[in-house]
């Protein structure tokens, strides 16, 4: 079986365009999806009620709802009830950073409960408010324990990237079908595609390794 | 002008969105558990002292991790069938696919598991004459497997949430039911809506059964009396 | 009889030597106490004679077969199957028990009959209850070992040692890790295996119990046999400096 990656390499820049396709949505979802995932885990560590249910109802919901089906649910039903359209882009985005904030909720509340309540108390014995508490003392000594789970989850959402194809958005997977229905090549494209990827995202796994080994011994 | 609700043309292709569903799990269980053994053998093989062993291992782990699942199911799906000249129907491509994406992470909660046993346990069964494979099946596994419960739990659910994508290839998954039935009904807010709503139920259910194992499992046997 | 040949016993970690050139040789029925300092390569010792560490050179013999295969000239090799083999054998008591916590006393002490001599199960059980008497823990056998003191699970293992019908025992600092008030049961057990003329290696702080114990008393520095000798003469009339030395440190452990 001879592989023939010719027409492969005289697609590139159509693979370009998917390349750009793929990071400016990775780009969107990873602000949006940390963004709004800090907000609610914020919430989810709330005392009171109105702040802690809707948190955990958005939480439950989104992550455990396929991305898939919020995607299309974007692209498909939502148009219905707005006078806009929602374009591909669009509705890929929301699927994907809704799910990524419900996860990223949990990392950002576990990484603060785990700090020790003596810091609190440190903070206060001060004078310092809550919000000052949480922003100078708390919140940065838990963003180094939610480092490495919160770079896994930036790898995943890399790689939720490929569903917007899904909605034909154009993003490195979409261009990989595209050459390979236009040149009957699908082994070269899609290991092309593949091989991509792993290009991208192969050094941020090495990198998450090597985070979680740093934490481990300084824990 | 208010949109006018009607769930009436979803309801009744309710039988569709049943067998959508049960294909589902159908393509859920059977990944499930080909993806558990193929998982345990991934993990002693990377744990093998003999590099020919472990190194390919570790290369089909890290690479099932770092690539997106949808690029998987694409080039088992029609990538696969051209190489090695076999026909592949949409169900086989989803098992082999999803079955080798959950070993390698089945492999690493293993290996995990696996290696958290402490030295003295090793050593107590050595110690009676058991050799290698002995001491991993009665002493380490067993107590490896309850340590790794919650992990695996979490990957299942996973699983069960990957599994959507073989509605990419025409797979009448639920999914791709909701989406017939859509195109069908020109009523694509509600059949949308209702496949969310029971793919929430159905994992969420699942989730809560698996929170439920773990605490009974956490009060068996292993209680740590000092 | 020699039970036991140790020749020229060499043990590295790396660059560390933590024994050199050790020879040994124990006698069916001997009681051998083994003393030393930390690091003065005791539990090595007791961990190279059922083969849980691999010597770096010299040659272990056991009922006179000496066991390996010499590769090149000083250099052994060891087959696991062989290994396993002397690990019947040998039996092994450790300092933190390492009882297995997923199986009850009577399931720990029966594991051993079962998977590796495959016994069925009714005669492994009968078996391991037998043994869970001869410590004292009949009433026991169906408690896990989460709920046992530290002296009951001791014992335990020490039963799940005896059920392999072992012609030599090794004790590696049984009773260290032990709260004060539960050593003397383990020690009792052990004194009535020495009384029984079962032949043991026990490496020990209880001076006095090695006193009353032991046939010989072995004085381990600096990975080699610095003294030894009867009770007597080691512990009594050291003769050697270090010895003394030693001895005089562990007072609280004395006579």
């Amino acid at each position: 079986m001879r592989w023939d990656f010719t027409s492969v390499f005289a697609n590139t820049d159509a693979l370009l365009a998917g390349a750009a396709g793929t990071l400016r949505i990775f780009a969107i979802c990873l602000v949006l999806g940390l963004g709004l995932g800090l907000v609610v885990g914020l919430g989810r560590y709330a005392r009171t009620k109105w702040l802690y249910l809707p948190a955990t109802a958005f939480v439950e919901f989104f992550r455990n709802t396929p991305v898939l089906v919020q995607i299309l649910w974007f692209y498909f039903a939502l148009p219905i009830l707005m006078p806009f359209e929602i374009s591909p882009l669009a509705a890929a985005s929301l699927g994907i950073s809704l799910n990524s904030a419900a996860f990223s909720a949990e990392i950002y509340r576990a990484g603060i409960q785990s700090i020790d309540m003596g810091q609190w108390d440190g903070a206060r014995a001060l004078g310092m408010r809550w919000d000052q508490a949480m922003r100078r003392i708390v919140l940065p000594q838990a963003i180094k324990r939610m480092l490495p789970a919160l770079t896994n989850r930036a790898i995943e959402i890399f790689k939720m990237t490929t569903l917007a194809s899904a909605v034909a958005y154009v993003e490195l997977l979409q261009q990989g079908k595209l050459i390979a229905s236009l040149n009957y090549n699908p082994i070269e494209a899609y290991t092309a595609v593949a091989v991509i990827f792993l290009v991208f995202l192969w050094p941020l796994v090495q990198f998450t390794y090597v985070l979680e080994r740093r934490l481990r011994r300084d824990e | 002008m208010a949109y006018q609700w009607d769930f009436t043309p979803v309801l009744a292709n309710a039988p569709l969105l049943a067998q959508g569903l049960l294909n589902t799990l159908k393509v859920t269980g059977t990944s499930l558990v080909f993806g558990l053994a193929l998982g345990l053998a991934l993990a002693l093989l990377r744990l093998s002292p003999r590099r020919a062993f472990a190194w390919p291992a570790g290369l089909v782990i890290e690479v099932f991790r770092t690539t997106p699942p949808l690029v998987q199911l694409f080039w088992f799906f029609f990538a696969l069938p051209l190489l090695v000249g076999i026909e592949m129907t949409a169900f086989m491509a989803a098992v082999v696919t999803f079955s080798i994406q959950s070993a390698a992470f089945f492999a690493e909660v293993f290996r995990g598991g696996i290696v958290s046993i402490e030295r003295g346990q090793w050593d107590g069964a050595r110690a009676i004459g058991m050799n290698h494979a002995q001491a991993l099946r009665r002493i380490v596994l067993p107590q490896a497997v309850k340590r790794m419960i919650p992990a695996f739990m979490e990957r299942a659910i996973e699983l069960m949430k990957t599994t959507t994508l073989v509605a990419t290839i025409s797979y009448a998954d639920l999914l791709f039911a909701a989406n017939e039935i859509a195109q069908k009904t020109f009523r694509p807010l509600e059949t949308f809506t209702v496949a969310a709503l029971i793919y929430f139920v159905v994992i969420f259910a699942f989730s809560l059964v698996a929170q439920q194992l773990e605490r009974r499992l956490g009060v068996s046997g292993e209680s740590t009396v000092h | 009889m020699s039970l036991l040949r140790v020749t020229g016993l060499t043990k590295r970690f790396g660059a560390n030597e933590v024994l050199r050139g050790i020879d040994l040789e124990v006698r069916q029925g001997e009681r051998i106490a083994i003393l030393g300092a930390s690091g003065s390569g005791k539990s090595s010792l007791l961990r190279c004679l059922n083969f849980m560490e691999l010597p770096s050179a010299g040659s272990i013999a056991l009922d006179g077969e000496v066991l390996g295969r010499e590769r090149r000239p000083g250099e052994r090799v060891y087959r696991e199957s062989e290994l396993t083999q002397v690990r019947q054998r040998i039996g092994m008591v450790f300092q933190q028990f390492n009882l297995f916590p997923h199986m009850t006393a009577v399931g720990n002490v029966m594991e051993g009959l079962r998977t590796v001599r495959r016994m069925p199960r009714e005669a492994a059980r009968l078996r391991a209850e037998t043994e869970l008497k001869r410590v004292g823990l009949g009433d026991k056998a169906d408690a896990y070992p989460a709920h046992l003191s530290g002296g009951q699970k001791q014992r335990v293992a020490i039963a799940r040692a005896l059920a392999m019908d072992p012609e030599m025992l090794l004790f590696d600092e049984p009773t260290s890790a032990l709260d004060p008030g539960l050593v003397g049961e383990v020690l009792g057990v052990i004194r009535d295996l020495a009384e029984e003329g079962r032949t043991m290696l026990l490496v020990t702080h209880e001076l006095g119990f090695a006193y009353h114990v032991a046939t010989r008393v072995i004085f381990l520095a600096d990975g080699t046999i610095h003294e030894s000798g009867t009770p007597d003469e080691v512990l009594k009339n050291p003769q050697k400096e270090r010895t003394r030395a030693f001895l005089a440190s562990h007072k609280q452990y004395s006579l």
